[in-house]
């Protein structure tokens, strides 16, 4: 259907040919009818109205698809280019090209115009051959200032660069850039725009500003130095209130930006970020617009000129020397006889590394922790505690919760190297050694007064290591630290948008198909018990069991929306942790309750572990048992999940609620198939 | 087969604080009595009769605060000590008195010790850290009139200066100054001009203390990392890396060469005193008598080369006296 709507599209429009548009347009118009007419009963049901209709429609979107695509392809690629080279040297030509947009109708305006601007390899061609169009026309001022910057952003960095270039060259552009620059900082210092739309949305707006600020001059700048400055501090706000640690390095890189272009001569805003390939991009748009500028070159020779004449010496000497000395040596021994012989040495056996003991008893460990003044023995038994911990189980358990709440509170005292592993390593080493009292101290602390963030942090993390660990096999006796993800800090996704947790449920689902098709491949690993089993409940729901009792410090619900990220996600670890544990599926109840409680938070990180907790179910606990306890909830979940695909304004919610769909899907089928 | 180290001659006690510096003047004839002086973090220089191993006056002149310098000034009648209490004060000791005659302020707060150089009969320069971080003033004495203030260049970071020598080829001739930064760095500077000669990265932590030969132009620095560093320095006037020595445990406070040039005794934070001979830097002895770090170390100038000792102060209030290598 498509083809023949193409080939008579392609044919060029004759004069004698309506009819033949008419005939032709009537017959596909009334084809069902015609068909059904003729064929009585025996109808295919592609000709059925219903059926038909849409099909025509599709045909048609796509032809339109093929004129449109051909369009800008066969006349912007040819007509640019042309433009360009004729506008570059004449003014006539510049003027003809100017009258010629001017005239575009308004309703092909946008068209031409993101067209062009897509097309022109810069800012100044742009110029050429646009003119002052923005200022004359109505509409393509809508579209260059609002429509290609606020409401879409699909747009590559050459786009932009090219028409803030374009509004910068011109005086009365510029005025047109100072508002825009207003107007994407507005957006941009807005926190309902920062919680809502999309990351990519805000690069983009984020790079705008970038650009602009580059070609703003100084006077301007003063000019509106204030709002610049109001706009900077809110928005700075908002974006550092972020779960996502995107967001917040954008509103950083923003925030130094501003603050440099206001402040050229006082202390500026300095902020302290990974440096990575994203970050270096966005920074080099700050300087883009220099090229424009002339360039003082660098005063090399001055600076030697000026310099004293001992010091391009000393830096030739350096190199000098380092050659030089490896010379020496050898030099010297060969010329010189060996007088220091007559200087017999003595005995130096007893010369040996001073060591501080470390403690070896727990006990010992204990005191030296709290009381002693001795920073030497301090930093010794830190480093030595896990060791000691693991070594001795059986003195370990008699002290547990009091070694816990020691390391709970343990500060860093002296400046040791990984201080906050070593911790870490040692409170991992304590739960695992005695898991039902620790845990018990450790969750009720969770919810308790007067612990800072991080310290809640720290206990999520130290719960999910440890129950990681104890869910492990442990093969010949020692603990794998080597198996599974890596047991370093952060082990929960972070607030990285979950990859490392796609990749672990992709090869779950991978591991599961696989089953099918080729059975048990897996090759045989040492088995022991599960530890994890007895204690999993212990871990998980206490955790989850007060999330919503608001205490004076600390309000999960409220401000604390991080943290309740954290939780969400370290609940879903646990989750997936605790297959083939006897109380998975109480805790998948408890879980997809909890689930449905916040399923319309606000927060972007905690929406994601939501969904992760979904799948480490949707994974753990067995198919029969999700079918059979929790059927209701489940087809809950399941609308909610397609709300989600549907209108979540985040890409990663969105897939991660698609893979979960998918997951329910197929557990439908394998328990549809398999023998029961 | 090795013999074990020797134990200390005898062990000087009762400063009742952390001994911080020692000297020695012995050079002089019978019936003078070989004195060691030492400053302790309390204030006092005590005077130790090296005969009777008893202390013959404690001198109080800093306000208790701790005196980390002690150079005589030609003969034992005159003393020259620094304090923290940012005073370089000038004694007069001759015929049993204890007088301050002289006191310069320094206006700074820091640790680096100073360095005397006698230039003439009657006539020294010193060069001490002065109030700007990174300047070292170098002043006449007695007139106390400023010779120069050497500031490296802006933007050379090195820090405050730690440690300080002066000194000149043969007697005569242009004094020189060597001194040690915080960045790690030995700079060589021309205190005629004010202008620094030659610079060297010998270490990546501050340069605690360092010592030169001037005979062969080859000095050694020691630092809180486990490296010492020998330079030399060649025709010229340019420093360069001629040797390091790796130490079993990091952390060095002093470091001195004995005037026969025959060996060099360190002064460690791992409580011990290392000799090495001096041509080569072989290890020869380690000395382990000390509990707790050794702050300073220092060779008498005795004539007879047999009487010749090694005196160390450490934090355990101590000072141990040895008698080592003496037949050379």
């Amino acid at each position: 259907m498509s083809a023949l709507l193409w080939e008579v599209c392609q044919q060029p429009a004759q004069a004698g040919s309506p009819e033949l548009q008419e005939a032709l347009l009537n017959r596909i118009v009334c084809l069902p009818d015609y068909v059904s007419n003729k064929l009585e009963g025996k109808n295919p049901p592609v000709f059925f109205p219903q059926n038909y209709f849409p099909l025509l429609g599709g045909a048609i979107i796509q032809v339109l698809q093929k004129i449109s695509d051909s369009l800008r392809e066969e006349i912007l690629g040819i007509l640019l280019p042309r433009l360009m080279d004729l506008t570059k040297s004449d003014c006539i030509w510049q003027r003809i090209c100017w009258r010629l947009v001017e005239c575009v109708p308004d309703r092909w305006m946008e068209a031409v115009v993101l067209g062009f601007v897509q097309r022109a390899p810069g800012a100044d061609v742009l110029s050429r051959v646009l003119g002052n169009l923005v200022v004359k026309n109505k509409k393509a001022q809508f579209v260059v200032t609002q429509k290609v910057l606020l409401l879409q952003y699909g747009h590559t960095t050459a786009v932009l660069q090219n028409l803030l270039g374009y509004l910068a060259l011109d005086s009365l552009r510029r005025a047109l850039l100072i508002k825009v620059l207003q107007e994407l900082l507005e957006t941009w210092s807005s926190s309902s725009a920062v919680k809502h739309s999309p990351p990519e949305q805000q690069q983009y707006i984020s790079k705008a500003i970038l650009i602009c600020l580059s070609h703003l001059k100084k006077t301007e700048i003063e000019s509106c130095r204030q709002e610049l400055l109001t706009s900077m501090m809110e928005g700075v706000k908002c974006h550092l209130d972020s779960s996502l640690p995107q967001i917040r390095r954008l509103g950083m890189i923003v925030a130094e930006s501003i603050s440099a272009k206001i402040n050229t001569d006082g202390p500026v805003l300095k902020f302290q970020y990974e440096e990575d390939d994203e970050v270096r991009e966005l920074k080099s748009l700050l300087v883009q617009a220099l090229p424009f500028c002339a360039v003082p070159s660098l005063p090399d020779e001055n600076r030697n000129d000026k310099a004293d004449a001992a010091l391009p010496l000393v830096s030739e000497s350096n190199d000098k020397s380092h050659t030089a000395a490896p010379v020496m040596p050898d030099e010297e021994l060969d010329t010189e006889l060996d007088s220091d012989d007559d200087l017999i040495p003595y005995d130096m056996s007893e010369d040996k590394e001073v060591k501080i003991k470390a403690p070896v008893y727990i006990r010992d460990c204990i005191e030296a922790l709290t009381g002693s003044e001795d920073m030497d023995k301090w930093e010794a038994t830190i480093k030595a505690l896990e060791s000691l911990v693991r070594k001795n189980p059986e003195a370990t358990r008699e002290v547990s919760v009091e070694l816990a709440k020691i390391l709970l509170h343990l500060e860093e005292k002296t400046c040791i190297e990984g201080f906050v592993e070593l911790r870490q390593r040692a409170q991992v080493a304590v739960l695992t050694t005695d898991p039902i009292p620790v845990a018990k101290y450790l969750t009720s602390q969770f919810y308790s007064l007067n612990y800072s963030l991080r310290q809640r942090m720290d206990i999520l993390d130290v719960l999910v290591l440890a129950a990681q660990e104890l869910s492990y096999p442990k093969s010949h006796g020692k603990t794998k630290h080597s198996g599974g993800p890596k047991p370093c800090i952060q082990l929960l996704p972070g607030s990285d948008s979950s990859k490392d947790w796609r990749r672990i449920v992709d090869e779950r689902i991978k591991s599961k198909t696989r089953r099918f098709a080729t059975g048990q491949s897996q090759m045989e690993l040492a088995s022991g018990a599960n530890e994890f089993n007895s204690v999993a409940g212990h871990f998980f729901f206490p955790l989850i069991q007060h999330f919503d009792r608001p205490l004076t410090t600390f309000d999960l619900l409220g401000e604390d929306h991080f943290v309740l990220g954290r939780l969400v996600h370290t609940l879903a670890v646990l989750m997936y942790l605790a297959v083939n544990t006897v109380a998975v599926a109480a805790m998948g109840k408890a879980l997809l309750e909890f689930v449905w409680a916040l399923r319309f938070h606000t927060d972007l990180y905690v929406r994601q572990g939501l969904l992760s907790c979904i799948s480490s179910l949707l994974i753990s606990v067995p198919a029969e048992r999700l079918l059979e306890d929790m059927t209701e909830e489940l087809l809950e979940t399941q609308s909610w999940l397609g709300d989600v695909v549907e209108k979540d304004p985040d890409g990663d919610c969105r897939r991660l609620a698609l893979q979960n769909l998918l997951f329910m899907e197929n557990l439908k089928k394998k328990l549809q198939t398999a023998p029961s | 087969m090795a013999l074990p180290p020797p134990d200390p001659q005898f062990v000087l006690r009762g400063t009742s604080a952390a001994v911080h510096t020692l000297h020695f003047s012995c050079g002089g004839q019978e019936p003078d009595v070989p004195i060691l002086f030492s400053g302790s973090e309390n204030g006092f220089i005590h005077v130790w009769n090296l005969k009777t191993h008893r202390v013959d006056t404690a001198l109080d002149g800093h306000g208790r605060k701790s005196v980390y310098c002690v150079e005589t000034m030609g003969d034992k009648t005159r003393l020259l000590s620094q304090g923290r209490d940012q005073r370089i004060c000038l004694w007069d000791l001759a015929e049993g008195r204890t007088a301050v005659t002289d006191s310069v302020f320094t206006e700074n707060v820091g640790f680096c010790r100073c360095s005397l150089l006698t230039v003439a009969q009657g006539r020294w320069l010193m060069a001490m850290a002065a109030k700007a971080l990174e300047e070292v003033q170098v002043l006449e004495l007695p007139s106390k009139t400023s010779v120069c203030t050497l500031k490296p260049e802006a933007g050379a970071k090195l820090g405050m200066p730690m440690c300080l020598k002066l000194w000149q080829l043969s007697s005569g001739s242009q004094p020189l100054l060597l001194a040690g930064y915080e960045d790690g760095s030995v700079v060589l500077w021309n205190l005629s001009m004010g202008k620094p000669l030659s610079q060297l990265a010998c270490h990546q932590e501050p340069v605690m203390s360092l010592d030169f030969d001037s005979e062969k132009t080859k000095g050694i620095s020691g630092s809180s990392e486990k490296v010492l560093s020998i330079w030399s320095l060649n025709e010229q006037q340019n420093l360069q890396v001629y040797k390091t020595h790796n130490l079993v445990n990091a952390g060095i406070s002093d470091i001195t060469i004995r005037p026969d040039k025959k060996i060099v005794a360190t002064a460690g934070w791992d409580h011990r005193i290392r000799i090495f001979g001096w041509k080569k830097l072989k290890p020869l002895a380690v000395l382990d008598y000390h509990t707790a770090t050794v702050h300073c170390v220092s060779f008498s100038n005795h004539k007879n080369p047999r009487e010749r000792l090694l005196a160390a102060g450490s934090k355990d209030h101590r000072i141990s006296i040895w008698s080592i290598y003496t037949q050379t």
